[in-house]
């Protein structure tokens, strides 16, 4: 034993030294644990984009695709859909598609490349419910609105354009994947044109 | 030779020194009435989700393929499979109902109070981790109420600003729930929680066991060293560690046998009831397994109706009866939050709802009605009467807090009695 006095700072700075190195340390061991939990390879090669054919799909009816899992609704709107769109805009919290659910070429009116097809994500924005089509009989959810989607968890309503009604629990309006038109009947769900 | 072996192993390791402090010679009061067996049922449970939990897993195949038919295989082609299976699923509502009673006789006898702070923050830490096991543990059937279920709880996480879609994202390890998620809820619910949980209970009844059990009188049957003459002082063989700190009253048992045998007459009457549950009715009328998880998880359809098993529904009603998806999450984890800040809310001196004012008794009557109301409410669909009957008992949910925090700091009691009254 050294009868060297103490040198407390000295300690002090060797503490501090050995606890940040140590934290490094730790910190960088934990990436791999939480990095771990990230989507695989393998999930992110599933989600690579879909193609659907459109032409089969008559007016009023809708398309039920899978994409990353979930539903994607490819709906052929009738001329009576479309022009009712701009008929209850003062009921919708986003009437203007304001908030970024939508890729930019799709927010418009009719939320869709073409105003007929509409191509959107079948999931509610509350907590991820998928919400049932209903045509023609939507009245009975909203007056004055013939037709919509109505989710059966908690009660959220969108009107044929994904847009979701005042006094709701879902807050944002239905998410418009991208996706744009391979030829006039083949849509790719998942891409946008001039991706790699 | 017996001797000689016990005086070898406590030589080397204090086997018997922890019994007699833990047990034989722990001091617990002895006016505890039925509400304090509540904590001995919760063990047993435990003991019992550990134990078929691991029979389970040996039939159990965890991916999202083989889930759902290898539990029909348990109920069906594994000998007493449906029984393990049966005594798993009711051991998890068997769980919160001992859990809520438990936390329950916390409140009226005001056992949170200092100095058992953190015995009640450790007990709110237990009933966090048992509420993320539950969880995880219900999506494993893979059934359409399992994985509908859990998706509605992790896209609560996506309601946090910016970051949101990227942890649900990376909770669910996919971009939807899939048997990524399924395997690493199982790793979670077999293994990582199943640990934390038993380590919180050890520093549960630990802390616990520093600081002495609370009683329905609440007042305290240790007094300072010194203060007692020995007529006064337990005579029962207490251990040092305890009479070494505080002298005891005369007001005690030893924890073993003469609690442990109350605990006993109670263990059985809740096996009568277990029993009837698991061999009448293991489903409970859609309570305890919900109808729709009879039908193999779907993605692409979501069933009519989703609601969370009973013991979510008090919580799952808060977030419903907030119209703002932010702030209803916000609302329902602040609903447990205000519970683990209790010890801090209530500033009255006097524990036990003995002996404080009638306003605190009716208080603490209304909060308890209005959690029952909104378990009820949380099963139901959300029709617009039901969703304002739920934000009203919402509001009252968080007024007890309130209030109790307003009146407690001068709070009109009934006087204390000197000692236990029986």
């Amino acid at each position: 034993m050294s009868n060297a006095p103490v040198d407390n700072s000295r300690r002090r700075f060797l503490t501090v030294a050995t606890s940040v190195v140590g934290g490094v340390g730790v910190a960088g061991a934990a990436v791999p644990f939480i990095a771990s939990w990230n989507p695989s390879a393998k999930a992110k090669a599933a989600g690579a984009p879909v193609e659907v054919n459109i032409s089969k799909i008559e007016p009023g009816q809708m398309l039920r695709v899978e994409w990353r899992g979930k539903p994607v609704w490819i709906v052929n709107r009738t001329p009576e859909m479309i022009a009712g769109l701009a008929g209850h805009e003062d009921q919708l919290r986003d009437a203007a598609s304001e908030n970024e659910q939508q890729p930019s070429y799709a927010q418009n009116r009719h939320r869709s490349i073409k105003p007929e097809i509409l191509v959107a994500v079948g999931i509610c924005t509350h907590l991820g419910c998928s919400p049932q089509y209903i045509p023609e009989e939507f009245e009975a959810k909203v007056e004055g609105v013939p037709d919509g989607f109505f989710c059966p968890c908690h009660g959220s309503k969108f009107d044929m354009s994904g847009r979701v009604f005042q006094s709701v629990p879902a807050p944002l309006n239905l998410q418009i994947p991208p996706h744009y038109y391979i030829d006039d009947n083949t849509i790719l769900v998942g891409e946008e044109q001039g991706a790699a | 030779m017996w001797k000689n072996l016990l005086d070898w192993i406590e030589y080397r390791i204090p086997m018997m020194r922890v019994a007699n402090m833990h047990a034989l010679q722990y001091p617990a009061p002895k006016n505890m009435n039925f509400w304090y067996v509540f904590g001995f049922l919760a063990t047993i449970v435990l003991v019992n989700q550990i134990v078929t939990g691991i029979w389970l897993t040996m039939s159990y195949n965890p991916s999202a393929e083989g889930a759902f038919a290898s539990v029909e295989y348990i109920m069906r082609d594994v000998e007493y499979g449906w029984l393990l299976r049966y005594m798993h699923s009711t051991g998890a509502s068997a769980f919160f109902v001992v859990v809520y009673l438990h936390m329950m006789r916390g409140m009226m006898y005001g056992s949170y109070q200092k100095p058992r702070e953190l015995l009640w923050l450790f007990g709110m830490f237990i009933y966090l981790a048992l509420m993320a096991e539950a969880f995880m543990g219900y999506l494993l059937p893979w059934g359409q109420m399992s994985y509908w279920g859990a998706q509605v709880i992790i896209s609560l996480f996506g309601a946090i600003p910016v970051i949101g879609d990227d942890i649900t994202l990376w909770i669910r390890g996919d971009y939807v729930i899939s048997g990524a998620t399924l395997n690493r809820f199982f790793a979670l619910h077999v293994i990582a929680l199943p640990l934390v949980i038993v380590v919180l209970v050890f520093l549960h009844i630990v802390a616990l066991h520093e600081v002495g059990s609370n009683n329905p009188d609440g007042v305290d049957v240790k007094r300072p060293k010194g203060s007692l003459s020995d007529d006064e002082k337990t005579k029962f063989k207490i251990h040092e560690y305890y009479t070494n700190k505080k002298d005891i009253l005369d007001d005690i048992v030893p924890f073993f046998p003469h609690i442990v045998l109350k605990d006993l007459v109670a263990f059985g009457i809740f096996l009568i009831l277990c029993s009837y549950v698991l061999f009448f009715t293991p489903e409970m009328g859609g309570f305890f397994l919900e109808p729709p998880n009879f039908e193999a998880a779907n993605p692409m359809k979501t069933p009519e109706h989703i609601a969370p098993v009973w013991y979510f529904t008090p919580f799952y009603a808060i977030l419903r009866a907030v119209p703002d998806k932010l702030l209803g999450v916000i609302a329902m984890f602040a609903a447990i939050v205000m519970l683990a800040l209790l010890p801090w809310l209530d500033r009255c001196k006097v524990k036990s709802i003995r002996y404080r004012s009638t306003l605190h008794k009716v208080n603490l009557a209304q909060f308890t009605v209005c959690f029952v109301l909104l378990g009820y409410l949380g099963v139901k669909p959300a029709t617009p009467t039901y969703t304002i009957m739920a934000q009203v008992a919402s509001l009252l949910y968080f007024a007890y807090f309130g209030l109790l925090w307003l009146y407690s700091k001068n709070e009109k009691c009934k006087p204390l009695p000197e000692r236990i009254t029986k």
